[in-house]
């Protein structure tokens, strides 16, 4: 186990646990303001929890709290936790090569070794030309390779990611996103973000926070297939409906019933929840009369380009039609509607 | 009162101001500048001179000579001027400003200040040429200076000082502090000082004696208010406050 | 920017009140000039007590510029980085040297450093002597500069935020080389405009200096209280040597600024 913590912060409500494995690489996602960037701060050493305990790689990050034996907390640059943020924050009056070697020369490498391991580090993210400019003189898909350099060049034992592609244009960020997935192999990282495709293709898991607390964890195929909160599902891209189980499906707080296929049993009354993709449900003005089992209620909200599809919104939940679809039902917001869906699309599980 | 204001009248009409005389102009303002070592005795003759002057406010300034001629020169509104020696009065008579001629009215020498505890032993001129004595002296340029350097040449001591200060006043705030070991300043400035500072004579001082010379100025407004002001200055009146602080006659 | 654009936002009347104020500072410099007698004046500022004097005023502002950053860098650093109770209060009184009148910071220091003062009479016991030596100077100068570097630096630290910092504690630096490598290059700009401030406020600094060190040529008679006393006799060296003292504030901060910029 690479990274272990547990941490209270009481001031922004957050009281988290968390395990990131030695070539892990895991993703915290979750609705803003849930506590992703503190849980960042906490482990970095940027922010000093009111209790917890956190080691990596068998070095006691801090021990904090009455019952802790004796209260220890390692400042930021004595714990080999390198952080990268949306900005890349290089320091302005260094180029980008001295930028690089930041890191080893701050744990006492002389200039001349501290560059070499600099360049080799800017190869790795196709970044050597670079090497002499100013940050100043660099765009942001750019910047955002040397600050991953910069990083990996200080030989972290963990690294966080905090957002590191929100701030670039959509079209750079591919491209640093598969240089991402070539370099954090082998490595031990946590990444915050709220893309599906960051989590998919460079997380091995997925925690998800809510409000200060983690509401699911586990592999990222099985938590984006099979989301047990919100946030998960979301995501996803999927519809849930969360309730308690009742016969062969789930019934809501609000008396809402939705009837699917369980794989695994699930207890009567026990905690649960019901997920269908939105392309699976049908949107009828009157109620259909016919097979499927689940008819639910419910206003339109908003209509939104989806591929070559509509995705019309209603409260909580989606569903994706074609637009003549729209057209022939002059659907727009406001209209009270009915979506329908076969119990065969819809996956029962338990919470 | 009345006995004050009969002199006055006597004075007055003995330098044949016509009729305006005590009873003065009413609202009026006379500005005299004097030199610093003046301060107490001419605010004292200020009074006098207002009380018998109805409606005229006496306002002085003072400060250095030099100073003050320097302001007369660039048309400060003075009616009367009251020097320190008389090479600064001979400058603002040389710059057209003085009317008539000036009077002398009083005269100072030099003394030994020293703290009251006198911690360096100070009894003499010569002591203050020994190099462990912190001698602070006037600088040059202003009249208690040069009298120093008088007295320095006349009595052939040489005073290595570890300041030069730019008014008499500086020099005094330095040895009644115990910053300096001994001082050169005026008689009148010793007395002024009281327990302050301890005084001690000596005979070389007489070399160097500064006169104070009192003129009106050409470019007043109250001409006739500005003679009467010298003729109180020069007069009794003027000696006895003068000598009470210390001055001897001019 | 294009020869041709316009500056957005500025409205034309601010260029009155604007060269209202720019006059009311040239005007009276152009007076000097006026008033400077050509002929004399080579003669004027290089004569012994001149030289001595600019020489002095020279020495000793570089000194005190220098005691102004080894300890307003780090005062700064204190002030601005970090939070503790009656921060606000110590700001004020750190401050104070602004505002009080200099003859009064000159009784002050004597108070303290004077042989019958606070620290003065344990200094004299120990063989240090500060009363009316070049020292007293120097203190003089510092004391009255101080706060001008402290309150540049404190802004700009202010400003650059603790991002980089924070980055760099990442990186594994210590906090020492995070202030050496990453605080003062970012904030060299403020440092050195606090530097250039403090260096022409103790040139000009006579208040605390006449009352705390005295008035002795070649020992603590600088330039200002040069000019101070040749106003006693010759008003005409008393001009020129303002000059001087205005051309060479003038060099230092240009000197400065294009050192900055480039």
């Amino acid at each position: 186990m690479a990274l272990d913590l547990t941490a209270t912060v009481a001031d922004r409500g957050l009281d988290v646990t968390l395990t990131v494995g030695d070539r892990e690489v895991v993703a915290l996602i979750g609705p803003n303001g849930a506590g992703k960037s503190t849980v960042l701060s906490v482990i970095a050493g940027l922010l000093r929890p009111d209790a917890g305990h956190s080691e990596l790689a068998g070095r006691v990050l801090f021990s904090l709290g009455t019952s802790a034996p004796a209260p220890t907390c390692l400042p930021a640059h004595d714990r080999g936790v390198a952080m990268l943020a949306q900005e890349a924050l290089l320091f302005p009056h260094l180029t980008a090569l001295d930028n690089v070697a930041f890191g080893p020369r701050s744990s006492g490498r002389g200039r001349r070794a501290s560059r070499a391991i600099a360049r080799r580090w800017l190869a790795e993210v196709d970044a050597a030309q670079y090497a002499d400019r100013r940050p100043a003189e660099l765009s942001g898909g750019q910047a955002q390779r040397i600050a991953v350099a910069r990083a990996l060049a200080a030989d972290p034992a963990l690294l966080l990611l905090d957002e590191p592609m929100a701030a670039l244009d959509v079209a750079v960020a591919p491209a640093l996103r598969q240089m991402l997935r070539r370099v954090l192999v082998d490595r031990a990282a946590v990444i915050v973000t709220h893309d599906v495709l960051d989590a998919l293709l460079l997380a091995d898991r997925v925690v998800v926070i809510e409000d200060g607390h983690v509401v699911e964890d586990g592999p990222t195929a099985q938590v984006l297939a099979g989301p047990r909160s919100a946030f998960a599902a979301r995501i996803a891209g999927l519809n849930m409906v969360r309730g308690k189980a009742e016969g062969h499906g789930v019934r809501s707080p609000q008396g809402q019933y939705v009837e699917g296929l369980a794989e695994v049993p699930v207890e009567q009354g026990s905690n649960a929840v019901a997920v269908f993709r939105p392309n699976a449900v049908g949107v009828y003005v009157h109620p259909p009369g016919g097979s499927p089992r689940n008819v639910l209620p419910a206003t339109i909200t908003e209509l939104e380009p989806h591929g070559d599809q509509v995705r019309v919104r209603a409260a909580d939940l989606s569903a994706d039609i074609t637009p003549a679809a729209v057209a022939d039902l002059d659907l727009a917001p406001g209209v009270q509607v009915v979506f329908a869906v076969k119990a065969n699309e819809v996956a029962v599980y338990p919470a | 009162m009345g006995g004050a204001a009969v002199v006055l009248l006597g004075t007055s009409a003995g330098c044949g101001s016509g009729p305006e005389g005590a009873a003065g102009t009413t609202g009026t303002t006379l500005t005299v500048y004097a030199a610093s070592s003046l301060t107490s005795t001419f605010t004292e003759l200020g009074k006098r001179f207002e009380a018998s002057h109805d409606g005229v406010t006496v306002s002085f300034s003072f400060g250095g000579s030099s100073d003050l001629v320097a302001q007369i020169d660039q048309g400060a509104p003075a009616d009367v001027f009251a020097s320190a020696d008389t090479a600064t009065m001979d400058r603002a008579v040389a710059a057209d400003a003085v009317e008539g001629d000036p009077v002398a009215f009083a005269s100072n020498t030099l003394e030994i200040a020293v703290p009251p505890d006198n911690p360096a032993r100070v009894t003499s001129l010569q002591d203050l040429a020994e190099p462990a004595t912190k001698v602070v002296v006037c600088a040059p340029e202003v009249p208690c200076g040069a009298a120093t350097q008088k007295v320095e040449e006349a009595s052939k001591v040489d005073i290595e000082p570890v300041s030069e200060e730019q008014a008499v006043t500086d020099v005094l705030t330095k040895v009644e502090s115990g910053e300096a070991d001994a001082g050169l300043v005026y008689v009148t400035d010793v007395q002024a000082a009281g327990d302050q500072v301890e005084g001690v004579t000596f005979p070389e001082s007489s070399a160097a004696v500064n006169t104070y010379p009192i003129a009106a100025l050409t470019d007043s407004r109250n001409a006739d208010l500005a003679k009467q002001f010298v003729d109180l200055v020069t007069g009794s009146d003027g000696r006895s406050v003068l000598a009470d602080a210390g001055f001897a006659k001019p | 920017m294009g020869s041709g654009q316009r500056p957005v936002g500025l409205p034309g009347w601010v260029f009155v009140p604007a060269a209202v104020g720019a006059v009311f500072v040239l005007l009276p410099l152009a007076a000097i000039v006026a008033r400077v007698d050509w002929e004399d004046f080579v003669g004027l500022v290089t004569s012994d007590s001149s030289q001595a004097a600019l020489a002095l005023s020279l020495r000793t502002s570089a000194t005190s510029t220098l005691l102004c950053i080894v300890f307003g860098v780090p005062m700064a650093m204190v002030l601005a980085r970090t939070s503790f109770p009656g921060q606000q209060v110590l700001r004020s009184l750190v401050l104070l040297p602004l505002v009080l009148p200099p003859v009064v910071g000159g009784i002050a220091l004597l108070y303290t450093f004077g042989r019958r003062g606070v620290l003065g009479s344990t200094l004299e016991v120990l063989g240090l002597q500060v009363a009316f030596s070049t020292a007293a100077v120097v203190l003089a100068q510092t004391f009255v500069a101080l706060p001008f570097l402290v309150v540049s630096l404190e802004g700009a630290l202010r400003t650059s935020g603790q991002r980089y910092e924070a980055v760099a504690a990442t990186l594994g630096a210590r906090p020492t080389t995070v202030f050496r490598r990453v605080t003062l290059p970012l904030v060299l700009p403020g440092l050195a405009a606090g530097a250039v401030l403090s260096f022409a406020r103790s040139l000009g600094e006579f208040g605390a200096t006449i009352t705390f060190a005295g008035s002795l040529q070649g020992v603590t008679r600088t330039l200002p209280l040069e000019i101070y006393l040749q106003r006693e006799v010759d008003a005409d060296a008393a001009v020129a040597l303002s000059l001087v003292l205005v051309v060479v504030a003038v060099v230092v901060i240009g000197l400065a600024r294009g050192g900055r910029a480039a």
